[in-house]
């Protein structure tokens, strides 16, 4: 059993509670940076894949995990924060690190505007009013024919940085790279919202209304400043989306993304940052594990060519039908009773991760 | 001038009228007691102050100024803080993560610096926490610093209750109901708190208690409300024997066999 012994009130702000996390994460940073030197194109692009989901599930979570307003149509601002990029690159000529930043504020100061309706809207009401926001989006990205190429789409520019061309295809580690910076970036930023002021009036606001409001804080500028940052960070990982996928149309940003983004943060553990990681990997992983697993049943039952309509949103679905069964804090939370197993062991009692019927207010209908 | 006034406050609720011309104020440094029966509007007139509700006519004045331009969220800032009936804490968070959103009105920095959490939000933070850490010790919350709300026993959420109200530094504070819900001994244990508060923290404190015992104990006024209206204000030992509280309290053949 581990005790810790604080000295000092930085001890509950520094980042690391002790240095045995913080050489774990700089292990896993040293590795993730280490990781194109392993793997071929196919699989550097994959993890691309999964550091863009986690930057865009992070956008979710502090929204939804931390303060508690879910939404159904953050496709809608990846959406946007990808054209906007593009537009401004091509368009405008402005280098990808001016574009990339526009893009994220840009799509910021979409967010906000979006918070003026949320603060009459709660729990499913506000997920089926962002749900027609995604469903709109579509259709605003046909209309809007002379700048986002309308059904036949825009094809993502070169991104060069200080001289160096950076290209998912021509170079996807340097791609990668930067993902992994722009991950790591938002992180960082994260985890300080988190411990400072505004963090915690996220979480007043989510747990109860009433009482944030007593202490002080203003729930039309809290749920905005929530808008507003998730939407930035959100539009940042639309931006990278666009140069993944390198081409793209209206139908990339469908509602099944939202959905997925969703989904991908109650699975990874809602209101955490670990959560949005755990998520993104699960996502990432799970579509090519189901391809393997179709290479290996044709494989060895013959009939070449095996596909089955609609597989893997079934698998998805079932994934999270488990998950709000029987784990409903997600992987983050598996992960939190393992570690307290390990460190109280053997004092850990079987009564103490009792299921206690005390959900988020998000998850409950208002 | 003092603390808090309520001038002629009304309040309706469709056709049932909560409050009906309630007027009293609140000296600095007093410990004020509003008593009365069930829908006498206690509550009512505790969310009017924190400005959950409208009044259909009438004043409240902080400091001798008007409150009743300002929204919910402006309340706090001006140094009033309060206590819920039941309980509304921040369940998923720990003791101390629910004490510092109490420090949220004393906040100086901007979104962007605490994105970035630059050296000012670091001292800032310290700051608070040592402000949060000296309710702690006034309310010997040590043993629960870490915990989540969700797990804790009645008792001591009350008492977090009142340490989230106090880290605000208010000039007044509002409890609703602080003994309701808690055995004896720990409803003596909230008497000397109460008592500290105005000694030690220099807080004014407006109450709403049903327990005579402790209303008699900690308080200098007691405020007595029936069925909107008040009934009578004084010492609490003017307040029991007072005609008109005995028949509230007890029934009117009760008053004339007393």
């Amino acid at each position: 059993m581990r005790v810790q012994l604080k000295t000092s009130y930085h001890h509950d702000i520094r980042l690391f509670p002790d240095a045995r996390r913080a050489l774990r994460f700089a292990g896993l940073v040293a590795l993730a940076i280490a990781l194109p030197f392993g793997l071929d194109d196919f699989l550097i692009g994959e993890a691309t894949n999964v550091l863009i989901w986690a930057i865009a599930g992070m956008g979710l979570m502090v929204l939804t995990g931390h303060a508690g307003q879910p939404s159904l149509g953050h496709a809608a601002f990846l959406a946007a924060g990808c054209y906007v990029n593009a537009i401004l690159m091509e368009r405008f000529g402005l280098p990808f690190l001016a574009s990339f930043t526009l893009a994220g504020i840009v799509t910021g100061l979409a967010g906000v505007l979006i918070a003026i309706p949320a603060l009459r809207l709660h729990g499913i009401y506000l997920a089926i009013a962002t749900l027609a926001l995604s469903v709109l989006t579509e259709d605003i990205i046909v209309l809007a024919e002379p700048w986002t190429g309308g059904v036949v789409g825009l094809v993502a520019p070169t991104i060069t940085i200080a001289g160096v061309e950076v290209d998912r295809y021509g170079s996807p580690d340097r791609f990668y790279w930067l993902c992994l910076a722009v991950a790591l970036l938002v992180t960082l930023g994260y985890r300080n919202v988190l411990r400072a002021s505004l963090g915690r009036a996220f979480v007043a606001v989510r747990d109860s209304e009433v009482s944030a409001q007593a202490m002080g804080v203003n729930l039309a500028r809290t749920k905005a400043a929530a808008f507003g940052l998730s939407c930035m960070v959100t539009g940042w990982a639309g931006a990278l989306m666009g140069h993944f996928f390198f081409t793209f149309n209206h139908e990339v940003f469908t509602i099944v993304i939202s959905i997925q983004l969703l989904l991908m943060i109650v699975i990874g553990g809602l209101g955490s940052i670990q959560g949005a990681w755990y998520g993104a990997i699960v996502v990432g992983i799970v579509p090519q594990a189901i391809n393997v697993a179709r290479d290996w049943v044709t494989g060895a039952f013959g009939g070449g060519g095996l596909a089955i309509p609609g597989i893997e949103a079934g698998i998805f679905g079932l994934i999270l039908v488990f998950f709000i069964l029987f784990e409903p804090l997600g992987i983050h939370g598996r992960i939190m009773k393992w570690r307290v197993w390990f460190d109280l062991f053997p004092l850990c009692r079987r009564d103490m991760f009792r299921r206690q019927k005390s959900y988020l207010r998000t998850e409950r209908m208002r | 001038m003092s603390l808090l006034e309520v001038r002629d406050v009304s309040l309706r609720f469709g056709g049932v009228t909560a409050l009906d011309r309630v007027s009293f104020s609140v000296e600095r440094g007093e410990v004020f007691a509003i008593v009365g029966p069930n829908g006498a509007g206690k509550s009512t007139l505790f969310n009017l102050i924190s400005r959950f509700c409208e009044p259909a006519q009438g004043e409240v004045r902080f400091e001798g100024e008007s409150i009743l331009g300002r929204p919910a969220s402006g309340i706090a800032a001006l140094g009033i803080a309060r206590t819920f009936q039941n309980i509304e804490l921040f369940e998923h968070s720990t003791v101390l993560e629910n004490l510092l959103v109490g420090r949220h009105v004393r906040r100086r920095a901007d979104i962007v610096s605490q994105i970035v959490f630059t050296p000012a939000v670091r001292r800032e933070e310290i700051a608070h926490r040592a402000a949060v850490e000296r309710v702690i010790d006034f309310l010997d919350l040590q043993p629960y610093r870490e915990q989540r709300i969700a797990g804790l026993p009645y008792g001591v959420r009350k008492m977090v209750e009142v340490g989230r109200a106090l880290s605000i530094e208010p000039k007044l504070i509002l409890l609703d109901e602080p003994a309701s819900g808690l055995s004896p001994e720990e409803t003596t244990d909230m008497r000397f708190r109460i008592d500290d508060i105005r000694k030690r923290m220099g807080a004014t404190v407006l109450m709403v208690e049903h327990d005579m015992g402790l209303v008699t104990a900690v308080s200098d006024r007691v405020l007595v409300l029936a069925d909107g209206q008040v009934v009578t204000a004084g010492t609490p030992d003017e307040v029991r024997t007072h005609p008109k509280v005995i028949e509230a309290w007890l029934g009117a053949d009760a008053g004339e066999a007393a």
